[in-house]
């Protein structure tokens, strides 16, 4: 194989004569390929910089009206003396810090490298296909993601700093917030949104297109890989439940640009003056627009992961994935369910208890399917022979976190336990536990997967597995005491961590102890599990960029002994992608079957005379 | 004429064939032309007229509206001889669609669509200044 | 390898790429539109069915005239005329005949900026046009004489004016004047411009998308379809003249490209149906 595939390798680079220059097959890229590792490493550093905002909060949380550390200087200067005088983080900047990490982390980081990245590099090449259906339009979208990106963040160097009203934007307050900026944070925000869904509608419009038009010969849908139709549910949700949010966008941005009261109701006073607007507009409109995307967006973070690990599983087991096509038919009722949950975010909007009702069953109903596909992947481990490599490692812990993170959000998604929990760090916990301990750790295991098909070389074991155990241990040592927390009611939102509100209680008689000492205390164990958790990514990210150079070179084009077809070709892909157009002739997870040579049968290995007899038969 | 439109769409055309199924077409395009220029000169005289009650002249003229919409989409985007795939998109569209719109009116208005059910939840931040703006002419 | 499925339909879908890819996009389209439609739907809900145009925060009615109901109706025909000849544009290519494409497509986009051009004067006519609500509660429609664009109580009162000279509309209810409904913007009034304190006024705005939540709705959904409209309008005018080249190295793939974009713009011309009546008329 891996011979047939160096052969032809050579053949493909003595058929393109003209090379394309530096820029062409670097930067101004059409090749999926280049397209999904430059969606990669951006989403990567983003996450990064969303990383740093969340320990400046942190030290904040922790040690509240203290300078920051090493980079006080820095805020000061940056941020200025309103801002940040001395180092130290205002409420203001906080939530300018708040904000800007639930938008970078979600936006700009998580679904650009869930789906940005992995869905480019390997749906193609999974679906045997040579690339995108539109390579052209695949790179506008990376580059109106980029842009984007970067408008996000230019807002943070304006006189009126960044947004700073909740990644979730709730109207009037966004947009009375900063009535002394025109060009505030919020506006800035607003017009990124707007390029960054216009780059996910467009990936969501390509990965549609490709993976209907571009399956190979004899890969029906019942033999895709789980990861392809993981990846093709999410496009779905992105081309269906974004652009409402984007509507949105235009709306808000028309209240706080030209005075519009879409989300401003009538006699809204501000600061004790009546707010010179028409009125006459609904805040709760905002809140469904934006959930209505909001929730589906919550899928567009796991389903990537769940596809990525489901891969990781079946290969370490050696084992076909138990019940492919109930999982298969559990992301199309995920995908189905997940617009119509949206409004178990506003239970405390008072909407009614008939529409609460409806809300509360779509939500019970959507753990069904996500409850099958988990089971499915555990019961996949059963009677294996694991394989404990890096991307095993995080594909187990995922399983676990994510597992975690959904059971602790069935209490809030009925009305009454969630009128408790709402707007705790209970919350911030669960959907931690969902997205970081969880959809990260996927993604790192799709890291570690297919770093050698991007670069023909390993990740360092050792060092893949320090990362592994210090980002396991300090994730839930960050995550777990916010179920304490939120569950005796810190709120999510206080930029001392509580500390005020825990000074008010003996004043408050009745309610003693509504913040404990030791509550309060957590916070610090918090953060500093929290600064362990960023020394922890040092040996990823050394490990990412020295192995490039430096790491064991693969001797085999499927180093892992894999059946699907992203393995089959030369490494790495050329431009292309084949060296001989694929034929599919069986499923995608078959391996250790009974009678065959080795181990894993490769979705287009050519089928044995006896076993096409026995079909003939059957 | 509706499933002529398909086979045109799928084969290229140099067969005469296809050339008197595309001018069958082009009879219906006039067709459908003369009927979207009717509807739009009744849809702007309907609108004049005084049924009563106003929500008759916004039913009858938004039936007229989808009347011309499915004129629009069904023959001149041939969605009435389009593809499986195409009806299935679309279909999933729509029930989005209506679910986005008919659940947010639903939880922000109660039950009926009719009766301005909205205010009840505006949060407003004091007092209401609105309220004392009267029509000038009486 | 090349991408299959550029020009030639695929088996089993029966559909090249850019087919679905086009049909995707509009799905996504019908939710932004479909979104946008349901805010209408709800602030004109929210709205209080007791005030009455030209109160502030009232949902005005047909019969208030506020838009010019024979400039949409003409660009109501204008669309479904480009609308028709862009899907002729189409049937010519499939006929072999670039001429009559030519002409067809030539009209297309001869529609898209006439409907941009009746688009602007309407737009600039609501620019012109004022509403004035009085310190004591009652609300005028009019014009500022001499005429102004843009101008806002708070941008005269930066400018230290302390009386405007002020047109009033013809009020409703006035036999003369509701006769000629539907043509607000030209209607004259009999009687003399007033002059009226600064100081006694207590809000007044341009029609702008600041005025109301309904000029809001309108400035937006119109917008964002004008907006579809000039890009539709490009890549229509790309391919009737620099694109056109394709017909001679890939007829086959040229005309799909013009069924392509000519999808599109029947979509912008259904929006354009429905935005009529539910702006304009009802």
């Amino acid at each position: 194989m891996a011979h047939q595939a160096a052969h032809s390798h050579e053949a493909h680079e003595a058929h393109h004569h003209e090379e394309l220059g530096f820029w062409r097959k670097y930067i101004f890229s059409t090749d999926h390929k280049i397209i999904g590792i430059q969606y990669g490493l951006t989403a990567l550093v983003f996450m990064l910089l969303g990383f740093f905002l969340m320990l400046a909060m942190r030290w904040q949380i922790a040690y509240p009206g203290k300078a920051v550390p090493i980079v006080g200087a820095f805020f000061q200067t940056v941020f200025g003396t309103d801002l940040a005088q001395g180092g130290i983080i205002s409420p203001d900047l906080y939530n300018s810090f708040g904000a800007m990490h639930g938008t970078i982390m979600v936006f700009l980081a998580v679904v650009p490298l869930a789906f940005g990245a992995f869905g480019n590099y390997v749906t193609p090449l999974q679906i045997g296909a040579p690339d995108m259906a539109f390579p052209r339009l695949n790179m506008a979208s990376y580059w109106i993601f980029l842009l984007s990106g970067l408008i996000m963040f230019a807002s943070f160097f304006t006189p009126a700093g960044a947004a700073k009203s909740g990644w979730t934007s709730y109207s009037p307050l966004a947009s009375v917030n900063d009535l002394n900026h025109q060009w505030n944070g919020q506006t800035f925000w607003l017009i990124g949104m707007v390029f960054n869904i216009t780059a996910s509608l467009l990936g969501a419009v390509n990965f549609i297109t490709t993976i209907i038009q571009l399956r190979a010969k004899g890969m029906t849908w019942m033999r895709l890989p789980f990861f392809t139709w993981a990846q093709f549910v999410t496009a779905f949700l992105l081309l269906l439940a974004f652009p409402p949010l984007e509507a949105a966008s235009v709306l808000q941005l028309m209240d706080n640009f030209f005075h519009t009261s879409f989300f401003l109701p009538s006699g809204l006073v501000v600061s004790g003056n009546p707010l010179d607007v028409s009125g006459g507009g609904s805040p709760l409109l905002w809140q469904h627009l934006f959930w209505f995307l909001g929730h589906p967006e919550v899928y567009v973070l796991i389903l990537p992961a769940i596809g990525i690990v489901t891969e990781i599983v079946a290969n370490n087991t050696r084992k076909p994935i138990w019940g492919y096509r109930s999982m298969v038919y559990a992301v199309l009722g995920i995908g189905f369910l997940s617009f119509i949950v949206w409004a178990h975010h506003m239970y405390l909007t008072g909407m009614g208890t008939k529409i609460s009702t409806f809300f509360q069953t779509t939500t019970m109903m959507i753990s069904i399917p996500s409850v099958i596909i988990l089971t499915c992947l555990f019961i996949s481990l059963w009677g294996g022979s694991i394989r404990f490599n890096v991307p095993m490692h995080f594909a187990l812990a995922f399983m676990v976190m994510f597992g975690i993170g959904g059971l602790t959000g069935l209490p809030l998604g009925f009305n009454a336990s969630d009128i408790q929990l709402h707007d705790t760090y209970y919350i911030i916990a669960h959907f931690h536990y969902v997205v970081a301990p969880g959809t990260i750790f996927g993604l790192f295991a799709g890291i570690y997967h297919w770093y050698p098909k991007m670069t023909g070389r390993q990740m360092n074991v050792f060092w893949g597995k320090t990362h592994f155990w210090l980002s396991f241990i300090f994730m839930n040592a960050i995550f777990a005491p916010m179920f304490l927390q939120g569950l005796a009611g810190m709120h999510r939102r206080m930029s001392d961590g509580g500390a005020t509100y825990a000074a008010a209680n003996p004043v408050n008689q009745g309610f003693p102890d509504a913040l404990s000492e030791g509550i309060i205390k957590l916070n610090e164990h918090i953060s500093w599990a929290a600064v362990c958790l960023a020394i922890a990514q040092i040996p990823f990210i050394l490990n990412l960029v020295i192995s490039m150079r430096k790491g064991e070179k693969i001797t085999s084009d499927n180093p892992w002994d894999a059946t699907t077809l992203e393995w089959a070709t030369p490494t790495p892909p050329p431009h292309g992608n084949f060296a001989v157009v694929p034929t599919v002739v069986r499923g995608p997870y078959e391996y250790s079957v009974p009678g065959a040579k080795t181990d894993f049968t490769p979705q287009n290995a050519p089928l044995s005379p006896e076993r096409e007899s026995k079909k003939s038969h059957a | 004429m509706a499933e002529h439109a398909s086979d045109a769409h799928a084969e290229d055309g140099h067969d005469p064939h296809e050339i008197e199924h595309i001018k069958a077409h082009i009879k219906v395009y006039m067709l459908i032309f003369a009927m979207l220029i009717l509807g739009t000169i009744l849809t702007v005289a309907i609108s004049y007229i005084d049924f009563g009650e106003h929500w008759k002249n916004i039913a009858i003229g938004l039936a007229i509206a989808s009347v011309k919409g499915t004129l629009v989409a069904g023959w001149f985007m041939h969605l009435i001889s389009e593809k499986k795939l195409i009806y299935s998109v679309m279909v999933v569209t729509i029930f989005f669609f209506v679910a986005l719109s008919f659940i947010t009116i639903w939880s922000m208005t109660g039950s009926s669509l009719i009766g301005g059910g909205l205010n009840q939840h505006s949060t407003t931040g004091g007092a209401a200044h609105a309220a004392a703006v009267a029509p000038a002419h009486h | 390898m090349d991408i299959p499925y550029t020009t030639k339909p695929r088996p089993d879908t029966g559909l090249y790429n850019a087919k679905v890819g086009i049909w995707l996009f509009l799905a996504s389209e019908i939710m932004l539109f479909g979104a946008l439609f349901s805010s209408y739907i709800l602030l004109r809900v929210g709205a209080d069915p007791k005030l009455v145009w030209p109160a502030l925060a009232a949902w005005p009615s047909h019969s208030d005239g506020l838009l010019n109901v024979p400039m949409g109706a003409i660009n109501t025909l204008v669309l479904i005329v480009s609308s028709v000849t862009v899907v002729m544009a189409w049937a010519s290519l499939k006929m072999k005949n670039f001429n009559k494409f030519f002409m067809y497509q030539g009209i297309t986009v001869a529609c898209a900026i006439l409907f941009c051009g009746i688009k602007s004067a309407e737009y600039a006519a609501k620019f012109s046009h004022y509403h004035l609500v009085l310190k004591d509660g009652t609300a005028f429609t009019g014009h500022l004489e001499p005429k102004q664009y843009f101008m806002t109580d708070r941008k005269l009162r930066q400018a230290k004016v302390e009386e405007i000279t002020f047109l009033k509309d013809p009020q409703k209810g006035h036999a003369e004047a509701s006769a000629e409904h539907g043509s607000g913007d030209e209607a004259h009034a009999s009687h003399e411009p007033e002059k009226i304190k600064m100081s006694d006024i207590k809000r007044l705005t341009f029609w702008g998308p600041q005025q109301s939540t309904y000029f809001a709705i309108y400035f937006t959904m119109t917008g964002l379809h004008a907006l579809h409209v000039v890009g539709g309008a490009l890549v229509i005018g790309y391919l009737w003249l620099p694109g056109s080249r394709m017909w001679k190295t890939n007829p086959e793939r040229f005309t799909n490209r013009v069924e392509v974009c000519g999808l599109f713009w029947h979509f912008v011309d259904l929006v354009w149906i429905f935005l009529f009546p539910v702006l304009y008329l009802l």
